[in-house]
This record gives structure tokens, C-alpha cells and sequence, in this order.
């Protein structure tokens, strides 16, 4: 799960990381009383999307006056920011955070990432703020500090003291870096992130060193025992098939295609996807209706993917393991019936009771393709395609 | 032969009172497993299906003299199981629970590291299928009689695409020494470089297929071994080709985050270490069959 840079900085801040001061805002009004509580003379407006690459994207505005912060708060809510990460339909802009311009110096990188290979977490920081950690990577990959953290006993002061002062960071911004890197490890572990970056991280004419911008994933497993990210979650910055999939517990990813799928098992629903491109087709989406696929569980997600209006044929595909197909063909009768969908339906069941499941469907009198193998499916949903397309 | 598991090894079920838990126990039980004992804390005492239940791993390690468990315990206290059953004894841990928060499991690898090599166990999945030796005993949650006893190693990250890959590999006639999940999130009890090393040593196994997906570097790291020490004829395959940057595919592991993450880099890898690489999921079967053939 991911949250906004405001909320981000919340966290921080409250694990001792030094951030400028700032305020949501969900109107032109709000920003501009945000900037008159705040005080200075220059203010940031800064669009609130689940994605990075604002700044370009016109989504960070310097404002001088009250009426820039508000002119600037005007212009973003309510758009669509198109950065480089949010793809072409971009994302909604619902919030504005307003915050304190203060002039820096320097601008440095720090970033916190779940290594898998090591199973570890590995901090990561850079002299070059700024930019990418990825371009860092290509123009300057000396310029890239790293240390591992050890589980049992965690982030370790003087690892971050010597990451301190690799970054070429006088004595009294040392004191204060690091105490910004042990804090932002602590809002890494204490709240199950999986990823914190904070780019840039800058050093002012005063010493202060200050989270400028902030990104945070979570751990989707953890979040039964994160309340606190649970109820920072914005629906307005994901799919609403995904967040409507989630209510049911099914697992849906939207994509470009016109072959809806409908899979057990969240391996064998890439499979399948893989199968459509092979077979010349484009599944519409990734759906995982978990092992024990119910009739009623097959029916929402009927119900769903038919929700796509860019799907013109339905790919059911079940391995059955602890579930029975006659079980599954009995909801896909049941959903068809209460879907009444057109759409031709291609169906491939396997594994357990595999001839009761295709007799049930054969004596259904619905109008269903019925396919033996992955191979055989596919290479009908794509026929089916055609012939409708 | 078969590797991790056989119709004698003494299982012991972690959660056994549980909807799933004792399911699954009665399943396994049917298929030939040697189910010795059960735990869950409160309910010593009692039996399932004929299986004497303890309050403690470590009580029913020593009445029952049981190697293995496999752990049917919910997300929050999957971890607490695992280290559990590790402190016991346990050699082999097999962990079905789908949910297990990565820090736990980061703890769970950590604490695993204060045995010595020799009485460090062995853990497969979390979020996995379990193991299968066919014929002789299935420590996990796949429907049995899919799959035909044989000399082809089958290691999966995913449990329904390995189940697709048994039926096929049944379909040509084909047998399975023995198949492990290893399970689809990001840090794993075991990679398939862990169950290769067994499978290079066990005679009966004669080629091994290892279907991976998006995310992580672990396929890579067994192409680069599979060249430089494996003897015997290896297929692979990476699903999720289609899948989009960034998005987490079901599977808490399966997304692409980082260069190397994604179905295509990974493919190219294995065929760069000489792998043959199943055209399409729905070519398990024959490309095991082509290398059979040639080996």
C-alpha cells in the first residue's frame, strides 16, 4: 500500500525526522489560510498523488503570495496529474500540501528498500539528491553509499554516522543526519514499510537537514496490525475495480486487453495471461479468485471483469486442488445466469471431479466454449475474439 | 528415491485443530503420509483423526519423534510457529500460511541462523503448495492424484502453475521424484538453488523443471549455478511476461521492482546458462519430454 508524501512525512516526523512545516489542503481557501498559518514569505503547492515525478509534471509550484498559493492550489485540484510514473491516464488530485520554502544547499539521497536477496534492509544514500536513484546508478554508481542492517539488532548509530560523514557533512549536520536516518529506520520498521525514500534530503544555510520529499510503501501482509497506514489509505488512487476486487478478497489488476480472465491460483492466472499474448490475444486483466474458487466468489468476479466495457470474451480457467470442478461449473452457471453476459465464454477446468464439472456445464444449456488445455483455451478465447471483433 | 520427504518421514502438523489444518491433515493421512502428531496450544491431549495432539512442538518432538512439520497458522502468528518448531528440532518446515509480514520472515531467516549448519533446518514456502514425493507422501495442500511418480524434479514458486505442469507431465506419461513449492512472496524459507543442491544428489532424478514468475533475483541465481555445477538437463520458466511494472501480482513476491525482475530479463538469463526454456506454459510437459529424450 502506498501513502501520500504528506502522510509519509507524519510518520517521520513523529520518529524524530526533521521535515519543513506544512499543511494538507483540500481547497484553494485551505491552502491559502495553510500558508498564513504557516508564516514566510515563500510556500510550496504540492499535488498529493500516489506517484513521483511531480515536479516535472508541473505538479510542484513555488508560490511568493497568498494569491499564488491559492491560483496554484486552483490550477491542480480537481486535475489529472500526468507525471512519467503514473501512466498515460495519470492520477486524480484530491489534496495539496502546503509548505514552508525555506533556500538549501545541498540536495542528498536516502532511501530504505526490503533487499530480497539478502533479507535484509538496505539503506542507500547519495551526495546527488535530486535525481533518480536508478540514474545515479548509470552517470555516478561510486557516488552510491550503502549500508545492511542487521534484524536482530537493527540500524546501528555509528552506521549511520559513517554514512553521515561519507556524504562530505560537516559536524553539526552529522549530529542531525543522523538522527534523521535512525528515525527514518524506525518509521521503516515500526510501521512494516517496504520501501521509504527521501529525495531529496536537503541541508540548509543553518545546518538543518530536512526531508524534503517523502515516498512510503507498506507491506500489504502487515497491515492487520497498522491501523495507522490502513486508515491512510486514499481509494481515490487506485483502480476502483481493484479496490472493488479487494472487498471480496480477489486479487485484480486492470490491464489493455479484450480477453477478461478468470483464474485460481495467482501463478497459473499469469500463466494464462502469458498463454492469451502467445496465442495473439491481450488479456484485459490479471484476476486471482484465491483456491477455494465458490460459486459466489466466480460470480463477483463475473461481475467484474465484465465491469471492463473493453472485454469481448471471458476466459475461465480452474485448477482445481482442494475445491471440485463441479463446484466451479456450477457457479459459472449460476453467474452466467445472473449476469446475463454476451460476451462468449471460453471455460477450462482441471484437476479434481474434472468430467462432472464439463458435464454440468455441457447439460447447463448455456452458451460456453469449453476448452481441455491451457493451450486449447487460450487459442479459443483469442478465435472468439476474432470472430466478434 | 525422492529428496526432503518419503512415506516414512513423521510429520507433524502445526495448527491441526483449524478448519484447514485438519482438513488438510486427513488428506495427507490418505495419501500415505505419516502424520504423527499434531499441535495446537491449549488442545493437548486430544486426537484428530486418530493423531495425538500437544500443546508444544517440543512435546510432541519428543513422544512422537516427528522431523517434520508443516504449519497451517494464521498471518499473525505464523513466525512465532516457524521458530517454534525450528527450536524443537524440527528438520523440515513446510509453511502453507498465504500473509506473513516480510519483517517476520526477515526475523524468522535471522533466527534461523543461531544453529550450526548441521542442525539448521530446512523451510519451504511460506505461501506454497507444500512438498509432494508421488507415491510415497505428500506434506502439503495439491490434489494428490495429479501427479504420477517419476524421475523429474518439479520446483515451483507457484502452486496452481505447478500443478498444471504435474497434469502435463502426466499427460505424456511422465513421473515426478518429488515437487516443492517454494512459495510466491518475497522472502522465502528455500530458493530453488536450496532444493537443486538435493535433487543433483538424488539418483532417481533424472531432469528437473523449475517454474519461476516475476520478481526477485532467485531464477537467476540458479541459472548461474545450474551452469557451473549441475549435471542434469534443467527446464525453466518464468510466467508473467504480460504483467505490468510496478504491480504486485497476486503473490506478495510477484512484482517487478528492480532491473532483472521482470519474465523477459529472467528468460534471457536461463538461456544464457543453457536452460531450455519452456516456450509456454502450456509446454512443460513437451519440453521435459525433449530433454528426457536427449539426456
Amino acid at each position: 500500500m502506498d501513502v501520500h508524501e504528506y502522510q509519509a512525512k507524519e510518520l517521520l516526523a513523529s520518529c524524530g525526522v526533521a521535515v519543513p512545516p506544512g499543511t494538507v489542503a483540500f481547497s484553494p481557501d485551505q491552502a491559502v489560510y495553510a500558508a498564513t498559518e504557516l508564516g514566510g514569505s515563500h510556500w510550496v503547492v504540492k499535488a498529493q498523488i500516489h506517484a513521483g515525478a511531480r515536479g516535472k509534471a508541473g505538479g510542484i509550484k513555488l508560490c511568493r503570495t497568498y494569491h499564488e498559493v491559492q491560483q496554484a492550489a486552483r490550477e491542480l485540484l480537481g486535475k489529472r496529474l500526468v507525471t512519467k510514473q503514473t501512466g498515460p491516464e495519470g492520477k486524480p488530485v484530491q489534496r495539496v500540501y502546503v509548505e514552508l520554502a525555506d533556500p538549501y544547499e545541498r540536495e542528498l539521497y536516502l532511501g530504505f528498500v526490503l533487499d530480497r536477496k539478502l533479507e535484509r534492509v538496505r539503506v542507500i544514500a547519495s551526495k546527488h539528491g535530486g535525481m533518480e536513484i536508478e540514474e545515479i546508478a548509470k552517470t555516478d554508481p561510486d557516488a552510491i553509499l550503502q549500508v545492511i542492517v542487521e534484524p536482530a539488532v537493527g540500524l546501528l548509530p555509528f552506521q549511520a554516522r559513517e554514512l553521515a560523514f561519507q556524504l562530505g557533512l560537516n559536524l553539526k549536520q552529522v549530529s542531525r543526519a543522523v538522527q534523521s536516518i535512525l528515525g527514518a529506520y524506525r518509521a521503516f520498521r515500526d510501521n512494516d514499510a517496504t520501501m521509504l525514500e527521501i529525495n531529496p534530503l536537503v541541508v540548509t544555510k543553518d545546518d538543518k537537514v530536512l526531508a524534503l520529499d517523502a515516498k512510503m510503501s507498506f507491506d500489504d501482509n502487515a497491515l492487520f496490525r497498522r491501523r495507522n497506514i490502513v486508515d491512510m489509505n486514499d481509494p481515490s488512487q487506485s483502480d476502483p475495480r481493484e479496490a472493488q476486487a479487494l472487498e471480496h478478497s480477489l486479487n485484480y489488476i486492470g490491464l489493455d486487453g479484450e480477453i477478461g480472465c478468470i483464474v485460481n491460483g495467482a501463478g497459473l492466472a499469469m500463466a494464462t495471461m502469458d498463454m492469451i499474448k502467445h496465442a495473439g490475444g491481450n488479456p484485459a486483466n490479471f484476476l486471482d479468485v484465491g483456491g477455494g474458487a465458490s460459486a459466489e466468489r466466480v460470480a463477483t468476479a463475473f461481475r467484474l471483469v465484465l465491469s471492463d466495457a473493453n472485454v469481448k470474451v471471458v476466459l475461465v480457467n480452474i485448477f482445481a486442488g482442494i475445491n471440485r470442478c463441479d463446484w466451479v461449473a456450477q457457479g459459472v452457471i449460476d453467474a452466467v445466469k445472473a449476469t446475463n453476459i454476451t460476451a462468449p465464454l471460453v471455460v477450462r477446468l482441471a484437476g479434481t471431479n474434472v468430467e462432472a464439472g464439463r458435464k454440468l456445464l455441457d447439460e447447463s444449456g448455456i452458451n460456453v466454449i469449453t476448452a481441455d488445455s491451457l493451450a486449447d483455451a487460450a487459442q479459443k478465447a483469442v478465435a472468439a475474439y476474432r470472430s466478434v471483433k | 528415491m525422492s529428496i526432503l520427504i518419503d512415506e516414512k518421514t513423521p510429520i507433524l502438523v502445526q495448527g491441526i485443530t483449524g478448519d484447514k489444518g485438519s482438513f488438510h491433515a486427513k488428506e495427507m493421512i490418505d495419501y500415505g503420509s505419516n502424520v504423527v502428531a499434531g499441535v495446537t496450544p491449549g488442545k493437548g491431549g486430544k486426537t484428530v483423526h486418530g493423531v495425538p495432539i500437544f500443546d508444544t512442538v517440543r512435546e510432541a518432538v519428543k513422544q512422537t519423534g516427528a522431523t517434520t512439520s508443516i504449519t497451517f497458522v494464521a498471518p499473525p502468528f505464523a513466525a512465532d510457529a516457524i521458530m517454534e518448531a525450528a527450536d524443537a528440532g524440527i528438520r523440515l518446515i513446510c509453511s502453507i500460511t498465504d500473509g506473513i509480514p516480510a519483517q517476520d520472515m526477515m526475523r524468522v531467516k535471522r533466527y534461523f541462523l543461531r544453529y550450526s549448519r548441521e542442525r539448521r533446518p530446512t523451510m519451504v514456502g511460506p505461501n506454497c503448495a507444500g512438498i509432494i514425493s508421488p507415491g510415497k507422501a505428500m506434506l502439503g495442500i495439491m490434489p494428490g492424484h495429479i501427479y504420477r511418480q517419476g524421475n523429474v524434479g518439479l520446483i515451483s514458486r507457484s502452486g496452481t502453475l505447478g500443478y498444471e505442469a504435474a497434469s502435463q507431465l502426466k499427460e505424456l506419461g511422465i513421473g515426478i521424484s518429488t515437487s516443492v513449492g517454494i512459495g510466491g512472496d518475497p522472502i522465502n524459507g528455500s530458493s530453488f538453488l536450496d532444493h537443486l543442491v538435493l535433487f543433483d544428489q538424488d539418483p532417481e532424478t533424472e531432469a528437473v523443471l523449475i517454474i519461476g514468475e516475476i520478481g526477485g533475483p532467485q531464477e537467476a541465481e540458479a541459472a548461474a549455478w545450474i551452469k557451473e555445477n549441475f549435471s542434469k538437463p534443467v527446464v525453466g520458466f518464468v510466467a508473467g511476461l504480460t504483467a505490468p511494472k510496478g504491480r504486485r501480482m497476486g503473490h506478495a513476491g510477484a512484482i517487478i521492482s528492480a532491473t532483472g525482475d521482470s519474465a523477459a530479463e529472467k528468460t534471457e538469463i536461463m538461456k544464457s546458462y543453457g536452460l531450455t526454456v519452456a516456450p509456454s506454459p502450456a509446454e512443460f510437459g513437451s519440453a521435459v519430454a525433449s530433454v528426457l529424450k536427449r539426456a
